[in-house]
């Protein structure tokens, strides 16, 4: 599936001694590419990323017209989407507008870097390495928490954050610790896990139907190469729901973005 | 047998989380069967539910390759 595949399904399926080596964390571990330095596959696909999406919005508004064209309709239609279903249902009718910037990018960015794993010839999702992510979730967890302490200070929004309302008592002295670790420290690390688990794990199992259908399909017995048919047709199948995956991430991404930063603006009732 | 016990764990992992999603998706199937204009609105809420749901099986899978 990536480059240093091609070399994998080889050996598997001549391989030395006729062993098949299943993929694991370390297929996930390109080499630099030649002549470039320590440059490896995902960066240059996170930085083409940035060109479709930018050559993408820049085109699709262009020639913005009354009755719109194919182009101008497709980037309507994701950004309407953006903006009505995500941040306006979730962060309200009063602040959303300054947050659609940021909410439109991260989903457009998240968007593409997915579904690079399905593209044929890219074929790898550049959120399956966890330090493309990191700076994600760190921006929507400052942003968020700004939010916050913008709209009610910053003793008001530890308040706001860690004290439900209308709650006393002695219970608090529970609650507080709780909220506290739940809305503060946890969320940033769910965020970061959530998509690399699904990237990672995805890609693995694409990996693992194609390179185990190939080393059965070459074994040279007749019974084993019924059952290699059958895993590059698990295998497609997997394709379909990991398309499915690759956009419900970046849709949840964006809506739990949002969600929290709408939680975090939020008046106290 | 060769492996990591990790993997097992893993696999076992799944269990609680695969319960719990298709309990959320029944739910909102017979919440739209019952109610079929509610759907935009519970088709955000199941899925933010399952994404909550599926989060505790994705941690351990990040846990199982690198404990």
């Amino acid at each position: 599936m990536s480059a240093t595949l091609i070399p994998a399904i080889i050996s598997a399926a001549e391989g030395g001694d006729g062993e098949f080596v299943p993929p694991g964390p370390s297929s996930f571990d390109l080499p630099p590419i030649d002549g470039l330095g320590d440059v490896t596959k995902p960066m240059l696909l996170v930085v083409l990323s940035a060109i479709i999406i930018i050559g993408f919005t820049v085109l699709s508004s262009r020639k913005a017209a009354v009755v719109p064209g194919r182009l101008q309709f497709a980037g309507e239609a994701v950004y309407g989407f953006v903006r009505n279903s995500l941040a306006r249902d979730n962060i309200g009718a009063e602040h959303y507008m300054k947050f659609v910037p940021y909410l439109f990018s991260l989903f457009l960015f998240i968007l593409v870097n997915n579904y690079y794993g399905v593209i044929p010839f890219l074929q790898f999702p550049s959120f399956s390495r966890i330090g493309f992510i990191v700076p994600l979730a760190l921006i929507t967890w400052l942003l968020y928490i700004g939010a916050g302490v913008y709209a009610h200070g910053p003793v008001g929004y530890l308040k706001h954050a860690t004290m439900p309302g209308g709650i006393t008592g002695p219970i608090l002295l529970l609650l507080v610790p709780l909220e506290f670790i739940s809305n503060i420290l946890v969320r940033p690390f769910t965020l970061t896990l959530r998509l690399f688990g699904n990237m990672f794990a995805g890609h693995l199992l694409l990996i693992l139907f194609a390179t185990g259908g190939a080393a059965l399909l070459t074994s040279g017995n007749i019974g084993y190469g019924v059952v290699g048919v059958l895993s590059f047709g698990l295998g497609i199948a997997v394709s379909f729901l990991e398309m499915l995956v690759m956009f419900l991430q970046a849709y949840v991404f964006t809506l739990l973005a949002s969600m929290y930063i709408g939680e975090a603006l939020a008046d106290e009732h | 047998m060769e492996g990591s016990l990790n993997l097992v764990g893993l696999g076992l992992a799944a269990i609680g989380p695969g319960v719990g999603i298709g309990l959320i998706f029944a739910a909102f199937i017979s919440g739209v069967a019952r109610q079929p204009e509610a759907r935009g609105n519970l088709q955000s809420i199941a899925i933010l539910g399952f994404v909550l749901a599926e989060a505790l099986f994705i941690i351990t899978v990040a846990l199982a390759f690198v404990l």
